[in-house]
This record gives structure tokens, sequence and C-alpha cells, in this order.
């Protein structure tokens, strides 16, 4: 049952329209509509407000400004993520990065708060800001870390200087990586509804506990009288870990006007009032014998950061288990800018690290005239190169070798602008992927009740990715039934407790607690029949007894499991299950517990207008025990296609004169489209990772992004000899490398 | 979004009654009008829906032309088996825009006058002359990488985005206009739109009230057609530089050429000099490339879009030396 690809539990309800998202709830009947102004300048104060205009449009109840918000909560630093602390909003006259909301609107429709929006009339002090991140680079300061509160901000092994410059053959290059944001297909939404003291809460969010926590604390409210509710959820790509302006605000508002109010975001709102993956630049040295062994390998990552909001993508951690050196050293720093917060963009690090070090890798294999899947597997370490401590399951030599065999890797032509297609330059490109495994507290309860049928609970999220079906098996399976007799319900907050989807952990940590909750029923029910005199296993073993078909058996002889409940508990029973956090599990500090991938990809590029076109992309990944093969490779394509689109189009444009980003919506800020997604195959490597957790899984869902740009970047120099180390790769960066027109 | 009413004309002559009240607009497809107001960039009081006008038919012409509707669909008008055939032009730039579903909706009429895609334009925030007169143009010294490198000015430097209109620039296309007299009135497409100047929210020809009501395509000029279109992804999105191109060959004599470019100015741009530089001239690549440089040789970057100067050279020499090989 586990790792078949069952079809998607909660299809019908997606197809039919039955799944209701936040905006889409109306238990609670007709709510007002709200409408966020955000500020226009990028760093300042408001001078003054006037909301008189506003007030009076048509079907306008209220407009709200920090004049009348209580005081709300500050963010508790103690907590290691930021996503449970407190999200204060427009609490006062400062504006800290263009965008920011500076009053609220509601009204009785949408169009009507969105046109009286339009009126609130706020006159602003504007203070000089800092927007250009290369123009200031030497302002950049290390911070104090850790990132997340665990992963150090630097790290340094054996001397790289000495290592580095003893090297026969060296590189060191800088890349540099844009601003990006999720931009998920879902806005940002919320729906509050007030009822009595209590709050409840329709919002589009990863993590229900984080969404309650950071409500409570900047409402200053009792977290037990918040109720989340997100059962479905249209996209996060980690936009949605915390909640923001949306969700504070409807707050605020539906608690003031004791009626439900409702928000949701504009696309346009989307680019400023959530958060953005920091722009980057990322120097990275290697240094290597002849041979290809490293010698030395540096890392060190420049990244933007609000002011007030500080943010570290964990984007030089990337190379730290990567490959074998002696020599090594990774750092962050960060440079202040008035823009918008950071925050985790899927695979936070790996993303815009691997676009880096693994261009960087290329050019060493150029250099060295050595095949890059060679150069790879010379360099793979037997211990983990940085902690010294085993790898619980390292694959990436079989990722490497079974996708340069089913790509045909050893017919490609190392010399680069070499094959031609009539009008197109022909390049083969690969890279190598690792992204860390986390694991963190979660717990889900079981129920089984007299009719047979099981009932999974737990405050998990499913957010497209196949939560509602992964778990369907994983209690089928942990208690011998068909998938048809489990039930799962997610998203709430009066559930079990856990750490929702995110950092792609929240697959492994929810099926291993459904998984021990299962386990946990079996020995109850087992128990009770074996002590039963009325049941045919009484006086059996329990030790013996195995679970299928509705039925447990003992020897060869069985009862069926809703025998057994509607003797016994009529109302049904059910068991707990949990995880532990990771720094509370031995294996994940003896040992190095990471995902791999290997990506292969074929581009022709344009040898006039060096437009690039991808012509086959293919992906060979170990995971672990992949818990269902279908979602787990629309997660990993998923990944591929954003690897894509972030070595070729993706780019936030700040203008350095606003601090606004120019590129407000999906028409200036490019994504790839179906035309621009070729062949494109991802495979996974059957596996099993027991120090994971005690299903083997580990995360997938940001695993198929890492490395799959470089591929692509790879493949683009191969086709024409230019490298580009500017990402994303436009056709202006390689066009002047391009040969001139000769007929 | 403004509170407006809307009204459905019934004939054209109604529409034009009621496209003169103040505040009025027309509405076809609405693809690019409901996009803007929902952004409070367009804020007309009053809608006059003209997409039912009977106005969706290509009709052959006496001379060999085609009259195309102003509200026939962008994609009917790609698949119509005659556009194919005799101006293939049209039909590659058509299909090259937007979307399916997009070209489903969007009018002909529509398609001519569809505004810019400056993102400063969109944004009420950011100072735009086009937008707001006299409020400035963010995009000098801004992010302008999608704007213009010919016909520009110092108040505004946006390009216009159609594709089809760059197709009817390169084949002589008149635009049949109905005002409120009733009177009809035939513009060369060349003429129908304004460079910005002083003025860049005066786009076009158009008086108030007067409508679009059709197309008239001559006969199709001599030689092969096509259209090229450079942008950043495969499909669905706006062109860095395209190229329309006509050219008859013989005997390795390029006997008549027509050029326009599109994605690189205020209005689709029609390049006398290149075609010029084409006629009688044998078909080799230097030659081409002799075009390219008279076609932009008064091309001037605006920073983040300089690169297009050698693009559309590229593009046009790439166009021409397909278009003469196949002739
Ligand atoms: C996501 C997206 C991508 C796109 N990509 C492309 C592309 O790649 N290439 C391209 O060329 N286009 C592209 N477009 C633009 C599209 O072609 C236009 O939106 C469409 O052609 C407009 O036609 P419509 O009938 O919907 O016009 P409407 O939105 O109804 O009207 C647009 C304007 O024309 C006026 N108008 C309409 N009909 C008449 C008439 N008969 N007489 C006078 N005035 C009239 C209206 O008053 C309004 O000002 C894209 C649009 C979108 C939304
Ligand atoms: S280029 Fe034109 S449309 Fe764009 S900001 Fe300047 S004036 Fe406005």
């Amino acid at each position: 049952m586990i790792g078949q690809a069952l079809d998607r539990v909660d299809g019908p309800f997606k197809v039919t329209g039955r799944a209701t998202y936040a905006y889409e709830h109306w238990e609670a009947g007709q709510p007002l509509y709200g409408s966020v102004v955000g500020a226009t300048i990028g760093r300042g104060r408001i001078a003054r407000i006037d909301t008189h205009r506003a007030g009076r449009s048509p079907g306008v109840h209220r407009v709200l400004t920090s004049h009348d918000l209580p005081a709300q909560g500050t963010p508790d630093p103690s907590l290691p993520f930021e996503f449970w602390r407190a999200h204060p909003v427009m609490s006062g006259p400062d504006v800290d990065h263009y965008g920011e909301a500076v009053a609220l609107v509601v009204a009785a429709t949408v169009e009507q708060a969105r046109a009286a929006a339009d009126l609130v009339d706020v006159e602003y002090t504007v203070e000089p800001g800092s927007f250009d991140f290369a123009a200031g680079l030497e302002q950049a300061y290390v911070p104090a870390g850790p990132i997340y509160g665990i992963v150090p901000v630097a790290t340094a092994v054996g001397d790289f200087e000495a290592g580095f410059g003893s090297s026969p053959v060296t590189i060191d290059e800088r890349y540099t990586t844009p601003y990006e944001l999720s931009q998920p297909m879902e806005p940002h939404a919320c729906l509050a509804v007030p009822d009595g003291e209590d709050l409840i809460v329709y919002v589009s969010t990863q993590i229900v506990d984080a969404a309650r926590a950071s409500m409570a604390s900047t409402l200053r409210m009792d977290p037990e009288r918040i109720h989340v509710v997100a059962p479905y959820v249209g996209g996060g790509f980690g936009s949605k870990l915390r909640i923001h302006a949306e969700a504070i605000l409807a707050a605020f508002a539906a608690r003031a006007l004791r009626r439900p109010v409702k928000i949701a975001l504009t696309r346009q709102q989307i680019f400023q009032l959530t958060g953005v993956r920091p722009t980057s630049d990322q120097r990275v040295r290697l240094g290597a014998q002849r041979d290809g062994r490293l010698v030395a390998i540096a890392h060190e990552a420049t990244m933007a950061t609000n002011r007030h909001w500080e943010y570290i993508e964990p984007t030089a951690a990337t190379t730290r288990s990567l490959y074998a050196a002696p020599n090594r050293l990774t750092s962050h720093r960060l440079m202040p800018l008035d823009v918008l917060r950071g925050e985790d963009v899927r695979a936070p690090g790996e993303a815009p690290g691997l676009l880096a070090v693994e261009s960087a890798m290329d050019e060493l294999a150029v250099e060295l005239g050595m095949d890059p899947v060679e150069l790879r597997i010379r360099n793979e370490p037997s211990v983990d190169p940085e902690r010294g401590v085993p790898f619980s399951e390292r694959r990436l030599v079989g990722c490497l070798r079974e996708g340069a065999r089913r790509f045909g890797w050893e017919r490609r032509v190392a010399t680069p602008a070499s094959v031609r297609d009539g009008q197109w330059l022909i390049g083969h490109g690969m890279a190598a992927g690792i992204r860390g495994h986390f694991q963190a507290p979660t717990t889900a309860r079981v129920r089984l009740a007299a009719d047979g049928r099981a009932v999974v609970e737990t405050d998990m999220t499913d957010i497209g990715t196949g939560t509602y079906t992964i778990l369907t098996q994983v209690a089928a399976d942990g208690l011998g039934l068909a998938p048809d007799r489990v039930r799962v319900e997610l998203g709430r907050s009066e559930y079990p407790v856990g750490a929702g989807s995110g950092g792609s952990w929240g697959a492994a940590n929810s099926s291993t607690a459904v998984h021990r909750a299962c386990l946990a029923l079996r020995e109850k029910l087992v128990a009770t029949a074996c002590a039963d005199t009325r049941s045919v296993l009484h006086g059996s073993d329990p030790a013996r007894a195995t679970f299928a078909d509705g039925r447990v058996s003992i020897e060869g002889v069985s009862e069926a499991l809703s025998e057994i409940v509607a003797r016994n508990h009529p109302n049904g029973v059910e068991a707990d299950g949990a995880t532990v956090a990771m720094t509370d599990d031995p294996n994940y500090r003896d040992y190095s517990i990471h995902s791999y991938g290997a990506h292969f990809v074929e581009v022709a590029v344009d040898a006039d207008t060096a437009e690039i076109r991808l012509r086959r992309m293919l992906g060979v990944f170990s995971a672990g025990r992949a818990l269902n093969s279908r979602t787990a490779r629309s997660q990993l394509i998923g990944g591929m296609i954003w690897g894509a689109g972030a070595a070729l189009e993706e780019e936030a444009v700040v203008d350095a004169r606003s601090g606004a980003f120019v590129t407000r919506d999906l028409a200036n800020y490019l994504v790839p489209v179906h035309a621009d997604i070729p062949e494109i195959d991802a495979v996974v490597l059957d596996g099993y990772d027991g120090k994971a957790n005690v299903l083997g899984a580990k995360g997938l869902g940001e695993l198929g992004i890492c490395g799959a740009g470089a591929a692509v970047a790879n493949a683009v120099f191969n086709a024409t000899g230019v490298r580009v180390r500017d990402f994303p790769i436009t056709l202006e960066k390689v066009m002047p490398g391009l040969p001139p027109l000769v007929s | 979004m403004r509170p407006f009413t809307y009204e459905r004309a019934t004939d054209a002559r109604a529409a034009v009654a009621a496209g003169r009240r103040a505040g009025a607009k027309f509405i076809s497809g609405g693809t690019n009008l409901l996009d803007l107001m929902k952004l409070d960039v367009e804020r007309p009081s009053h809608l006059v829906d003209i997409s039912r006008l009977p106005l969706r038919d290509i009709e052959e012409l006496s001379d060999g032309g085609l009259r195309i509707g102003a509200q026939a669909a962008n994609s009917d008008t790609a698949a119509d088996a005659r556009v194919r055939n005799r101006y293939p032009v049209l039909s590659e730039a058509l299909v090259s825009g937007a979307s399916g579903q997009l070209r489903n909706k969007a009018s002909v009429g529509g398609n001519l006058v569809q505004r810019t895609r400056c993102p400063y334009f969109s944004d009420t925030a950011a100072g735009c002359n086009k937008r707001d007169p006299g409020s400035g143009c963010s995009a000098i010294g801004g992010f302008n990488r999608m704007h213009a490198i010919l016909g520009a000015s110092e108040a505004c430097i946006a390009t216009h985005p159609s594709d089809m209109a760059v197709a009817m620039t390169v084949l002589d296309a008149r635009i049949e206009l109905l005002d409120a007299a009733h009177s009809l009135r035939r513009v060369d497409i060349t003429d129908f739109y304004r460079l910005p100047g002083e003025t860049p929210h005066r786009e076009t020809v158009l008086r108030p009230g007067e409508m679009i009501t059709g197309v008239v395509l001559p006969p199709p000029p001599p030689g092969r057609q096509r259209y090229r279109k450079v942008r950043d992804r495969a499909s669905y999105e706006f062109a860095l530089v395209s190229v329309a191109a006509v050219a008859a060959v013989e005997e390795g004599t390029i006997r008549a050429a027509r050029v326009a470019f599109g994605g690189v100015a205020p209005k689709p741009w029609r390049s006398v000099e290149a075609e010029a530089a084409l006629t009688g001239r044998p078909a080799t690549m230097a030659t081409y490339r002799a075009a390219a440089e008279a076609a932009m040789r008064h091309a001037v970057g605006q920073g983040c879009n300089d690169f297009k100067i050698e693009l559309a050279k590229r593009t046009l020499c790439r166009t021409l030396a397909q278009v003469a090989r196949a002739s």
C-alpha cells in the first residue's frame, strides 16, 4: 500500500469544486470584505492619513488605520522558527518597505472595498531608503544566527586559504541570483469569524499551529480561543509558513465589527505583503588537484535583508555536506535594505546556493578537461565532510550513474558550441542536488469506529502536495484496511498538533506519527481481543498478530476489527502517535541525513537571438522510500520546472528609486508556461532511510529544484560557450557571446 | 474598481451615439479594458458593449483583398483559410499572441487599441505621462527592459504591445472608422497610431466616440511573408522584438520588400529605410545586414533595453534570409 500510485483521494472534491478554500467558506453567512491599502513609499513615516472620503464611500463599514488597532504583541525571538512569532502589522506610522499595510477598508462588497481603498489619502514624510543591493555590498554584516535556531552562520574546516593557495587548478567566481517570490496559485486569504470571545479563522496557511500561535500573540489572545480551519490550501511554497497582513487585519476587523470579515491579497499585493527570497551575491572558490580531487572549497553568500526583520537564507550551507575536501569555509553576510522582508521560498538555501556551486563545479570540470559526472563522483565523501558523522543513506553517486545512463550522457560532446541542429545550438548539462532532511514534533490520532472505518486526525495541511492521499495509505497499511475504509481529516487546530507543511518535512513527520498511532491502536485492539472471552482470539499471543483485510489474525484464527470494536468500544477506539524534534532524536545528531538528486538537461539556443528553449530534462532522485510514487513524481517534476524557471526566467525587479517591485504581476514576473517545458522525467530510486524515521521516508517537495537550474545553466554553456553567472539567464546575457550572422 | 453603468449597443449607429457620452468607453472582449479598470488605470463611468454588433465577418473584396470586421475574434481571424493562405504573416502574428483563451475572447478592434504593457503605466502609484499627463515618466531611468528604442520621446518610451498590428502594418492595412456623425472614414494603419511626442496619452487618431468597424487588407503583396517573434519564454509573452517581413526575390535579387518591427516602438514600426536598402539588391546576408543597420540607425537604448538594437538587427537578418530562401 505504501508507495503505490493511489489516486488522490481529494481529487474528486477538487475537480468538482467541493474542496473549500479559505476565501470560500460560507458557514458564517455573508461576510464583509476587506481591502488593504499599501504604502507608496519605501521608507519613511505616515505624516497624515485622511480616511474621510473612503469612509463615506458606498458600502463602507469601517476604515482602520494604526490609530484604530489595539496594541499588538511583538515577536518573541526565543521561538526558533519565526512562523510562530507575533506578526504586528499597521502598528504605527513607520513604513519599513514599499507596499506595507497602512489602512484597511471594510465594505459590503469587494468592489466597494477596493474602490474606497483608492480614496484613502495618505501623506508621507519620505526618508531616503536603501534599495540597491549591488550598490553597497561593503556594508554587509555578519549576522549572529544560528539560522532557524539550529544552522550555524559560518563554518570552517582545515585551512581554506592555504589549501586553495596551493591548489594547481582553481575556480574563483561570483554568481548572483535575483529576488524571487513563491506566488502560489491561491492568493493569501483569510476569513475571520467572531464567535463570542472566540475567533474562527479560515486561513490559507501551511502550518495551522503556527498560524494560531502567531495570531494569538499578535492579537494578545488566548490561543485556545482561536480556531484555525485550513482543510485545503492552494499552494504555499514557503509564503504561507507564516500568516501575513491579510490574516491579522481580518481578525482585527472581525473583532472590531463583530462580523465575519474576509480579505484576499491581490496578485500585486502578494508581491508587497508576503515575503521574498533575497537577492544574493555568492563567491565560490574551488581548489583541486589535476585529478579532480577537491583540496579546498569555499562558499560565501551575501544576501539582502530588510533592515528591521532579519532573514538569513541558508544559501552557503548548501555546500557543507556536498563534496569531500579537507579545507572548507562557508559564510553568510547580510546587506540591510528597506525592501520586503525575506522569507523562505521553496528550497531556501539550496535553490540559489546550488545555482552557484554547481555552476562552479561545471567550470572546474571544463578547466580540468574532465567529465562533470566523473568530477562529482571523484569528490564523493565517505562521511559528512564538516560534521565527521556517517551519512544515513547517501546515494548521490547512484543518482549520477543512473541519470547518466538513462540520459545517454556518454554521447554528449564536451566541446562547447559544437553541436548544431539547423538554427539551434544544442547543449547538454548536468548538476548534482542535495537537500537536508528535517524532522519536527508532530502528533496524529487514529480512531477506529464500530463499523470498522478509520479516521485520521492531525492539524497537518495538504497544500496540494498529496497529504490526504499518503496518510490514507499509511493508515490503511498500518491497520490492514482497504484505503476506502480510511478517512483523513486535516487542517484544524482542534486536531493533534504538528509542524505542518514546510521544509519538505510534512510528509515524513505526519506519516510517521500516523504510523505510530496505528501501531498503538493495534496493540490496544489485540490486547482487548486476547483478553476478551467472547473473542475467538481469546488467550492467543498478542505478539503474533497480523493485520490485513480489516481483520486481525493470530496463528490462523482471525476476527474482524469491527467486531472487536463493536463489542468492546461501541463509541470507537483511538490512539495517538508522534514524532519528536530532530534535536531530540539521536539519529539526527549521529548521522548526516539528506536527500539527493542528479539532473541532466538538453537545451537549444537560437544561434541568432539567443532564445533558450529546453529540449529534455531528466532528474534521478534518492529520498528514502517514496510514500506514493505518483505524488512523489508530481512534486519532483514541479520542482524541476521551478528550477528551470529560476535558471531562465524568474526575477522580481526592485526599482532602486522607490523600493517597489516593478514586476508585480504574473505578466511581468515570468514563470515557465507549458510550452517552455519539454519532455521531462523524474525517476526515484527505490530506497529506505531507517535513520530518518521508521517508514524510511524523506522529504522530496523541494528536492526537484535542487540542482535543476544549474544543470540548465551548464547546458547553456555547453551549447554556446557563454557562461552566465548572473541569474536568470535571459537572452541579452548570452547574445553578445554568439557568433556573428554569416549566412 | 469604480462604479460604472453599462449598455449593450444594438447597432453600430447606436454604439457611436452612446460612445459620445462623457466618460464612455467601448468594450469588446474586455481582455485589456477590464484588467485596467480593476487596477484603476482605466476609469470609464459608462461602458458601451459592442461585442455583439454584427461586425464579426471576414469578407472577400472585389480587388482581391479582405475586410475583417472589428468584432472578429483574434482566433477566428488567425484560423480563416483566406487569411492563412494569402496573409500568413497576419495569421502567424495572431497565434503568437496571448493564449488560446484570450484569442477567443479578443477582438480585432480591441487588439488595435490595447494599451501598453509598461509596468509603471499599470501602477497608479508611479508617475506616468501616458496615464496621468504631466506626472513624469517612471520608465526613464527605471526598469525599461521592454521599452522602445525607436520613436519614443522624453515624455514616454512605452511600446505598443500588439503583434497583430505589426503584421497589418506590413500589409498596408487600412482601419475603418465610424464616428458619431455616422460618417465612415478609412485611415492607413501607419497614420492611425500617433507617436508620443508631448502627448503620450493620445495614442491614435480616434476621435471621441469614434469606433473601429473593420480592417481592410489590400490584395497581398508579392513575395513570401513571415512573422518572427522573439520573447522571454516559448509562449504567452509579449515580444522583446518582432519582425514582419515580406520579400519577393527573383534570380537572387530582391524585387520588393516590406519590413515592420514590433516591440521596439510606440507603434508598429514600418521601416522604409530597411525596405529601401533591400529593394533591387542581391538577396545576401550583406544586404540584410545593411538593411538592419538602416532600420536601426536612429535607435537609442534606455539602459535595460540596449540589447534590443542588436536583437532587432539579428532578428531582421534571419527573417529576411528565411523569406528570401523560400521565395
Ligand atoms: C495575459 C495576456 C497576454 C497577452 N499577450 C499578448 C501578446 O502576446 N500579443 C498581443 O498582441 N496581445 C497580447 N495580449 C493583448 C490582447 O491581444 C488584447 O487584450 C486584446 O486583443 C484586446 O481585445 P479586446 O477585444 O479584449 O479589447 P477590450 O479589452 O474590450 O478593449 C481594449 C481597448 O480597445 C477599445 N476598443 C475595443 N474595441 C473597439 C472598437 N471597435 N473601436 C474602438 N475602440 C475599441 C476599448 O475601449 C479599450 O480601450 C495579451 C493580453 C493578456 C491579458
Ligand atoms: S514609458 Fe510611457 S507608459 Fe511607461 S511610465 Fe513612461 S510615460 Fe508611462
